[in-house]
């Protein structure tokens, strides 16, 4: 067996994971329709500078918000129709949607949701929101045996 | 010559093609083959002829890909058979895509990709970048989709009003990629119209014109999503205000009502009033009330419950919305604006709330949030509705 000395092992996709329900309360939990209307404009300006600051150093691969509504579904048995339910209960984690980046290292993957997690809420002080932070199966590489 | 006017020859090149004998689903992959060339080999020099030029290169591309087919017989008869490039009637052609692309059978989504494919020119790239799909993804909804109408005969009459629905479809895709799908999507209605005499295809190239003519004032430079009564008239496209106008006044002439020219009637008051509170909402009611009789939709009830609110006052909106089922899309959202309106703070700030859950896209799940924000600021300092 050969292994090639590559950093295969940290450099590559991670998934940012922001969570409805389901994360560790955050510092800074108000609802966003409770802020101030320009505190509002402000978290949103930060999200989207954020992302082009990630493009600009080719880091972003895409992000995607999802609606706050779902249904669990599940094959019904043949010649059945799907069996549904929902909606999610209250008590379920529910996710907010992702932000997916290609960085170097591991370390640079916590700063970037670090940064994320800093975005300003309620008052103008960051809402140290948790991040779930997962890593990708990279392809194999050509050169491991 | 620019992009735009080589895509205008597109269809009346795969008619030339499906007449001497291709049929349609070649005869597109041929032209678009030719378009590929054309873009590399007119760099420097149009020929005089464009449209010679593609009709002989796309020939010869189906011609090689006959050549690779295993049908060697049918090779031979269309070899035997090559005709003369008549001048026969390219208007009829194009005329005959719109309706092949938009046919019945077509879902809505394959009958908008292949629109833009093969009456627009696109390139399955350019399409899927709009519909922010992978491209191999896109390149099978039109495979498919041409499979679906593979048996439609080309000179069959279509119906108009799937064609200007579909063309409705590709131009709310607005514009999220490079290419500007809404722009495509009045480039074709105004194609179709210049071939078609029909007025509901005036009445959608008219609200086409004067949506299009709000577009730069509708999003702000941070993309936040700025509502009509607090857009910036003065970037509101005049000339496109004019000329939508225009064909919509020719069209209403005809006295042939249909719910295109209807919406287009709602647009155009919204774009003669100088300012928000100079809106003819009287106008407007009379013109819901005529698309609740052409539609019967509850949407255009809802939209009409906004009108009223604003004609006769919040409380008789209300009254309006009343009798709707509260699960309709937005039905949060103007609920919300009503009670505002009315004075009712609590009851708005909670609609809104509502609302922004069941957005359907980010910029209006951030706008109906920063209104319920709006709001809840006003009831946290206190502010008394009626004072202001």
């Amino acid at each position: 067996m050969w292994v090639a000395i590559t950093e295969e092992n940290i450099m590559g996709k991670y998934l940012l994971l922001k969570h409805y329900r389901g994360a560790p309360a955050s510092v800074n939990d108000i609802p966003m329709d409770q802020w101030e209307p320009d505190e509002v404009t402000a978290h949103l300006q930060y999200m989207r500078d954020l992302a082009s600051r990630l493009e600009e150093t080719g880091e972003f691969v895409s992000s995607q918000a999802l609606a706050p509504t779902g249904t669990w579904v599940q094959f019904g048995g043949d010649g059945q129709p799907p069996v549904t339910d929902g909606p999610f209960a209250e008590t379920k984690d529910l996710i907010a949607g992702w932000m997916i980046i290609d960085v170097d290292t591991y370390d640079r993957a916590v700063e970037v949701a670090g940064e994320l997690s800093a975005a300003p809420g309620a008052g103008g002080r960051p809402i140290h929101e948790w991040l779930e932070l997962r890593p990708f199966y990279g392809v194999q590489a050509s050169a491991t045996e | 010559m620019n992009d735009a006017l080589l895509r205008e020859l597109v269809p009346s090149v795969i008619g030339v093609l499906v007449r001497r004998g291709a049929d349609f689903a070649a005869a597109e992959d041929a032209v678009q083959e030719a378009l590929v060339e054309a873009v590399r080999a007119w760099r420097d020099d149009t020929p005089r002829d464009p449209k010679g030029w593609l009709v002989t290169v796309a020939w010869r591309k189906f011609l090689d890909a006959v050549r690779a087919d295993s049908s060697r017989r049918r090779r031979e008869e269309l070899v035997d058979a090559e005709p003369a490039p008549g001048p026969a009637g390219s208007v009829d052609d194009t005329l005959q895509l719109y309706f092949l692309c938009a046919h019945p059978s077509l879902s809505p989504n394959a009958a908008a990709a292949l629109t833009l494919r093969a009456v627009g020119g696109l390139t399955t790239r350019q399409i899927a970048d709009a519909y922010l799909v992978p491209e191999a993804t896109m390149a099978q909804r039109i495979s498919r989709a041409k499979r679906t109408v593979a048996d439609v005969r080309f000179d069959q009459v279509g119906d108009v009003g799937t064609v200007v629905r579909v063309l409705y479809l590709v131009f709310n895709e607005g514009y999220s990629g490079q290419v500007d799908i809404a722009a495509e999507a009045i480039r074709l209605t105004r194609q179709l119209a210049a071939i078609a005499d029909h007025e509901e295809i005036a009445g959608l190239l008219a609200l086409m014109l004067l949506h299009h003519a709000r577009r730069p004032a509708r999003i702000a430079g941070d993309g936040r999503l700025v509502p009509l009564p607090e857009q910036d008239r003065s970037l509101w496209d005049t000339g496109l205000i004019a000329e939508g106008v225009g064909i919509l006044q020719a069209a209403l002439a005809r006295d042939r009502l249909g719910e295109f020219q209807a919406q287009a009637a709602i647009a155009a008051l919204h774009a003669d009033a100088p300012s928000a509170e100079e809106t003819d909402w009287v106008q407007i009611v009379e013109w819901y009330d005529e698309l609740v009789r052409l539609t019967d939709s509850p949407v255009v009830r809802l939209n009409r419950a906004v009108a009223i609110g604003e004609a006769d006052g919040a409380r008789l909106g209300l009254a309006a919305l009343a009798d709707l089922d509260d699960s309709l899309p937005r039905y949060d959202a103007v609920a919300a604006y009503l009670h505002e309106r009315d004075g009712d703070l609590r009851a708005a700030a909670r609609g809104y709330v509502a609302a922004a859950a069941a957005a359907s896209n980010l910029a209006e799940r951030d706008h109906l949030t920063r209104q319920a924000a709006r709001l809840n600021a006003r009831l946290r300092a206190g502010t008394d509705p009626a004072a202001d």
